[in-house]
């Protein structure tokens, strides 16, 4: 083992520590803090200071950068997915806003049609964003309203499609299939969109609080949707979000946004230097 | 995706066997499988530490350092330990003879309040029990709405009152109870992170406002570790009663649950396993250890 300056078998332990409890999962945080240890006698780092900064360095290399970003790069229809309570809704709603706030011309669509006031959630969305919300009613096929905005978006010449769906746990089968046929149908809609093809994105929208269970719901939403990316919400808690990191290297997902609160504003987007120094810590016992 | 506890023990013990008896290193080996199915199923990294020495000790007697099946007998100490860190026995929902009683629902956001508050008017209308949900929320769009449709769903009555002050409406359904006979009252209350203040003290208002017979916390099952410092805080705060965890009807472990009890000792009250109104289900102990075993 390597000793040296400051770093003691103590600073190891905490640093192990630290990351499990960042949600990082306990597999991952014991590799990671192996392969420091051999970083450190490699480069002859000696004091934690270094051995948190080479760490928070290659922990954010993890992180692979997208070539495009759904909500700059237009055209484009993005699908909102994910388990119950993620923060989908929310998300969509700021997003929606941020865009129009740069003057791009911006339509909603509410493909949740089975949570109670689901539709009524995202109409003062839109109000507080300025931008139409298409809907039917609830109850109604969630594949007939994503039909119903890209017609809107047809008529009314709008460069970025927001589509809120339902909720679901990915272990439920029949909610996994009807998501599927939402987001082919959408697919299948916007390829022969008036203004030429709009790219389909599909995000995953999820609870920085998540534990381990955050890797079975991106592997299964993956699985039966082809993801596109992530977006991590509820990161103005205490939660680290560690599992995001798991997620991301593991389907090498990037994350297009961050939520840090419940206001229209708190939308971000993803610094992996911020995120992985937040994981790592600094050192001050909680 | 993970292998279930007894898996890794058999595995471990296989590789040891021929050894004749255990040593203490083996069983230090054994406890190493344990701490990490127990981190894998969210159960806090602390409460892990706490519990793999306390079990640690219970392992090191003769009947298991000389038994054939060390495996089994492992196993089984585990599972009794974590059922009776979970609570032993079964818990059910204790209301007073006062009328109208309350019960007041607190928890983060999207954890599941709202649907727990429907689910809870549910089980005890079809007990006999005359309910009124208030909406106390008035922060999260349409979070009146959503109780509204979904009381109506059930026929329940749900107060709004001037969807403005939640303070004033957990008074008000407190009289409109009164007014209409309806003999216990659920507050539904607006998700909140522990560490906004504003929000907390806000808890703490209505709290003084309605005095319920019962408070209970909504914990979503797939919360990781964080959760130890959510429900310590809000058990100072609002010295909840008993603790609903949500979402079981998933594939998550739900670890969280040991350490709820574990850092609070407040016992875990009912599990929900869907999004209807009819699946709250008792909690038993027994079962959610063995959900976290993976068993
Ligand atoms: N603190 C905080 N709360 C958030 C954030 N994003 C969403 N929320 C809250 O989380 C709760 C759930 O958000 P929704 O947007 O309704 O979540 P959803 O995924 O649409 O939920 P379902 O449609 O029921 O599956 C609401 O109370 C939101 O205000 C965030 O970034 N930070
Ligand atoms: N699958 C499943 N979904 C649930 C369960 N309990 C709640 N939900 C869903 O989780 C989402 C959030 O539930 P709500 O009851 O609105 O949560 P909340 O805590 O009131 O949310 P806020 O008021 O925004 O803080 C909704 O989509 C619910 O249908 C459950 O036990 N299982
Ligand atoms: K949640
Ligand atoms: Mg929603
Ligand atoms: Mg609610």
């Amino acid at each position: 083992f390597y000793f040296g300056g400051d770093v003691t078998e103590d600073f190891w332990e905490d640093l192990e520590d630290t990351l499990v409890m960042g949600d990082m999962g306990a597999d991952i945080a014991m590799q990671v803090t192996d392969d420091l240890r051999d970083m450190a006698a490699k480069r002859n780092l000696t004091s934690a200071r270094q051995l948190r900064e080479a760490l928070t360095d290659r922990l954010a290399e993890t992180f692979v950068s997208s070539e495009f970003d759904p909500f700059d790069d237009t055209p484009s229809v993005v699908l909102f997915v994910g388990i119950n309570g993620a923060g989908k809704t929310t998300t969509v709603g700021k997003i929606a806003s941020a865009a129009a706030h740069e003057g791009k011309n911006v339509i909603i669509g509410s493909a949740d049609t089975f949570r109670a006031a689901a539709i009524e959630q995202l109409d003062v969305w839109g109000k507080r964003a300025g931008v139409s919300v298409v809907k039917r009613d609830r109850g109604s096929d969630p594949a007939s309203v994503c039909y119903d905005v890209l017609d809107e978006a047809d008529k009314c010449g709008s460069e970025l499609v927001l589509i809120d769906t339902a909720g679901r746990l990915h272990t439920s089968a029949d909610l996994m299939r009807e998501l599927a046929k939402v987001v082919n149908v959408t697919r299948k809609r916007a390829a022969s969109a008036a203004a030429g093809p709009m790219p389909v994105r599909v995000v995953l929208v999820i609870d920085a609080a998540t534990g381990q269970n955050g890797l079975n719901q991106a592997l299964e939403f993956n699985e039966a949707l082809g993801l596109d990316g992530i977006i991590m919400t509820k990161l103005d808690g205490t939660a680290k979000g560690g599992i995001a990191m798991a997620v991301a290297s593991k389907l090498k997902l990037p994350i297009f946004r961050i939520g840090v609160g419940e206001q229209v504003e708190d939308l971000q987007r993803f610094d992996a230097h911020e995120f992985c120094r937040a994981l790592v810590g600094n050192g001050d016992k909680e | 995706m993970f292998n279930s506890l007894s898996d890794r023990l058999n595995d471990t013990f296989d590789r040891l066997r021929g050894k004749g008896k255990l040593t203490e290193a083996d069983i230090t080996s054994a406890m190493r499988d344990i701490r990490m199915a127990l981190l894998e199923a969210d159960v806090n990294f602390k409460v892990v530490k706490d519990f793999v020495a306390k079990t640690k000790e219970r392992c090191m007697t003769a009947e298991v350092m000389e038994s054939l099946t060390p495996a089994q007998n492992v196993v089984k100490i585990v599972l009794d330990e974590l059922t009776e860190l979970l609570g032993s026995t079964e818990s059910k929902l204790v209301l007073s003879s006062r009328i109208p009683n309350v019960i007041m629902l607190v928890g983060l956001q999207g954890s599941g309040k709202t649907t727990a508050a429907v689910k809870l008017a549910y089980l005890l209308k079809k007990q006999g029990r005359s309910p009124l949900l208030a909406a106390c929320d008035v922060y999260r769009p349409a979070a009146a709405d959503q109780l509204a449709t979904l009381g109506g769903e059930i026929g329940v009555p749900v107060f709004r009152g001037d969807g403005k002050d939640a303070v004033e409406i957990a008074r008000g359904s407190i009289r409109e109870a009164v007014d209409n006979m309806r003999d216990v009252v659920i507050v539904d209350t607006a998700g909140r992170l522990q560490i906004d203040e504003q929000m907390m003290q806000e808890a703490v208002d209505i709290k003084r406002a309605v005095k319920p017979d019962q408070v209970l916390m909504v914990v979503d099952a797939m919360t990781g570790q964080d959760i130890v410092n959510v429900v310590s805080t809000f058990a100072e705060r609002t010295d909840f009663d008993g603790v609903i965890i949500s979402k079981l009807d998933g594939d998550a472990r739900g670890g969280g649950a040991l350490s709820v009890r574990q850092v609070t000792g407040k016992p875990i009250k009912f599990v929900s396993m869907g999004e209807k109104p009819d699946s709250l289900e008792t909690f038993y102990p027994d079962r959610m250890a063995k959900r976290i075993l993976g068993m």
